[in-house]
């Protein structure tokens, strides 16, 4: 399979020019996704140390996605993802030691344990939530939007889901929503071909699960390679603008391919070893450093990124591994605005 | 002070805080141009128009997710479940979301919002459209749960919910839309959290809750002509927070509780007061706490049946002479 394999389809309605994409910003979508790429193989080894509790559900192979989006979003833009949403949470500035923290049960985690790895929440990186029921967090994501309609900040959410989650009312109810309100919210399926083991081809009634969708609410199919980070950027700088200057919300389908199971548990042996095997020729990252060479791009500044990211794991694992066990004194408090969780009197 | 029916207590109360914070707005099926199928909601759109008044399509988790979304955002949403039966298609939203993102998220987001919603039996439209859901709300960490018996409290406790800084649902008891009462003209307030003592009395206490408050009420003075039975008589009014201060004082005063509910038996919110005042004052009690619920069942539909089926005046006298006999 080939770069390019899908179609640069921008909805056709915003005749907004493209992003300038120059090699600053090239360097630093680069840099964004080794981020979340070293972060998640930290976390698996930590998983293999049984230090990770719980489970986790990791978007290796999946970075460019979250990355070509937070790089175009504006930084009071709102974020909603999944359980799988380590990366999407890191990219809008989330701490780095608080996630693997969170997930090692620590007081230094981001929500000092009381979350955990499928609800990483940062809101002032206005990373508003990670969610763990199939399809809910696309009419909250839609609400969002909504206030931020309502109180005119042309601030827009971008909400992130997978393909399997196009199977879930939820999804239905909250795309004609956003439609009839105009909302300015974009709906990002990372389309990785399978729910949990299932693949999704087995379970769907069209071929590509969101993007033929689409025309039932009226907006335009967009299906692309969500392997290339500066497309995933480009179709993110169109569809945010476009929310931003009243458009209406977007539906992306953006194909991509998690490059291990669905969660800690799950070796991912159901998926067929000549698939594996193209995907992982596909992997975002070794794609673009080449992309980058070709470009021109020096060497030396791609080496000295890989090294400060891996310098930048090492010590947010140390920070986490050295962080106390979660402190059970805040069990019981922030049920309530009040912070507490008093019921009666 | 002017006579309202409790249904138009519901807009004056959603009226008088939209006025007051413009971060106030309502969503919901038909509650704008049509003014809601219970007409509670008429006017509103006309006040404050279609920005802040918003009629939805039949999509339940969408109206429910976008309270929460706005709600976590700056607004402070109002959104209106037509019938409370149809919490059990957005109770997702509800239980998993809005109830427990607060305290996962270590308190990063607050959800100031209010669910309303028409609940409860007496209207004849059978086992879907008629239950009271208020001990769903009431088992899950995380809602405030309030049901007014009265047109001024529907005003005070709805304008209290719509201040609150956390999720409120609301239960309106449909079968109480059509009656009258004194509402305040001026701005009205009643804190959440506090239960109204309604009748004193020595030798019983009944807690009662939204339409089973009337009934209580005319068990008492049934029991003060003509058995000589002296009954207090308590509205909840708040399941959560719950107001066992009051409760309790009263119980340890006359040494018997009734509870009134219309809920199935199973869980009601009567059994967790007889557990909370079996727990604290066991020794207080004079026998033994009686709960008067509807029996374990979906409501049936014919007037006669769902009548059978309700806790009425009669039933809350007999349970009343048995305890105190
Ligand atoms: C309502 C609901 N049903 C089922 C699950 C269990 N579950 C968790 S993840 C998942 C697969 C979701 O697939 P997809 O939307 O493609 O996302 P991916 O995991 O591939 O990123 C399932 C079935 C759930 N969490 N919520
Ligand atoms: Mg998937």
């Amino acid at each position: 399979m080939e770069e390019g394999f899908l179609a640069r389809t921008f909805p056709s309605t915003s005749g907004n020019a493209p992003t300038p994409i120059d090699d600053d910003l090239r360097l630093k979508l680069y840099r964004m996704m080794l981020r979340a790429r070293h972060m998640e193989q930290r976390a698996y080894d930590l998983f293999m140390q049984n230090l990770v509790k719980g489970t986790s559900h990791l978007a290796l192979g999946q970075e460019a996605v979250s990355t070509g989006f937070a790089a175009a979003m504006r930084s009071d833009d709102y974020t909603f993802c999944t359980y799988r949403g380590h990366n999407h949470t890191l990219l809008r500035g989330a701490s780095m030691a608080g996630i693997l923290g969170e997930l090692m049960g620590r007081e230094c985690g981001l929500m000092r344990g009381k979350g955990g790895s499928m609800h990483l929440t940062s809101v002032k990186h206005g990373a508003m939530g990670s969610y763990a029921i199939v399809g809910a967090h696309l009419p909250i994501a839609t609400g969002a939007a909504w206030s931020a309609q309502y109180r005119g900040t042309q601030q827009a959410a971008v909400c992130f889901f997978g393909d399997g989650t196009t199977n879930i009312g939820a999804f239905h109810e909250a795309l004609n929503f956003a439609v009839i309100w105009k909302l300015p919210v974009v709906f990002v399926c990372e389309n990785n071909m399978y729910m949990e083991y299932t693949p999704i081809s087995d379970v769907t009634a069209v071929e590509n699960p969101a993007a033929d969708r689409a025309a039932a609410y009226g907006l335009e199919p967009v299906l692309i390679d969500g392997n290339d980070v500066e497309l995933v950027f480009e179709t993110a700088s169109q569809v945010l603008t476009r929310a931003r200057e009243g458009g209406g919300p977007s539906l992306i389908e953006a194909k991509t391919y998690r490059h291990g199971g669905h969660s800690r548990a799950d070796p991912g042996k159901y998926r067929p070893d000549d698939e594996v095997a193209a995907w992982l020729e596909r992997d975002p990252l070794p794609r673009y450093r080449q992309r980058l060479g070709k470009l021109g791009i020096d060497e030396a500044a791609l080496s000295k990124i890989e090294a400060e990211v891996e310098a930048e794991v090492d010590e947010a694992t140390e920070t986490a591994r050295n962080s106390p066990a979660a402190d059970t004194s805040i069990v019981e408090i922030d049920v309530w605005a009040d912070g507490g969780s008093a019921w009666r009197n | 002070m002017a006579e309202l029916t409790y249904r138009d207590a519901v807009s004056a109360g959603i009226a008088q805080e939209m006025r007051r914070d413009h971060n106030v707005v309502f969503l919901g099926e038909d509650i704008a141009a049509a003014g809601g199928v219970f007409k509670a909601t008429t006017g509103l759109l006309d006040e404050f128009g279609p920005d802040r008044v918003k009629d939805t399509p039949i999509s339940e988790q969408a109206i429910v997710g976008a309270a929460m979304g706005a709600a976590m955002t700056g607004l402070r949403p109002i959104a209106e479940i037509m019938f409370s039966d149809f919490f059990a298609v957005c109770w997702d939203l509800v239980a998993n979301q809005i109830a427990k993102t607060r305290y996962m998220t270590d308190g990063q987001c607050s959800f100031p919002l209010v669910i309303r919603s028409a609940n409860g039996g007496g209207s004849r439209f059978g086992a879907q459209h008629s239950q009271s859901v208020e001990n769903w709300a009431m088992a899950i960490p995380g809602l405030k749960v309030v049901a007014p018996s009265t047109p001024a409290d529907v005003k005070g406790l709805l304008a209290a919910s719509v201040r609150d800084p956390d999720p409120v649902m609301f239960f309106e008891q449909k079968s109480l839309y059509a009656t009258k009462g004194e509402v305040p003209d001026d701005e009205h307030v009643e804190p959440l959290g506090k239960a109204r003592v309604l009748r004193d009395g020595g030798d019983v206490t009944i807690a009662a809750l939204a339409a089973m408050v009337p009934r209580a009420e005319r068990a008492a003075k049934m029991l003060a002509q003509d058995y000589g039975i002296s009954a207090a008589v308590i509205d909840v009014r708040s399941l959560v927070p719950l107001d066992t201060t009051t409760i309790l004082e009263h119980v340890g005063k006359t040494g018997r509780l009734v509870t009134v509910e219309e809920n199935p038996r199973l869980c009601g919110w009567g059994a967790e007061l007889a557990s909370i005042v079996a727990e604290e004052i066991f020794w207080d009690l004079d026998g033994p706490i009686v709960r008067v619920t509807t029996p374990h069942i979906p409501l049936p539909s014919a007037d006669a049946l769902e009548d059978a089926a309700l806790p009425s005046a009669e039933r809350i006298v007999a349970a009343v002479r048995q305890l105190v006999d």
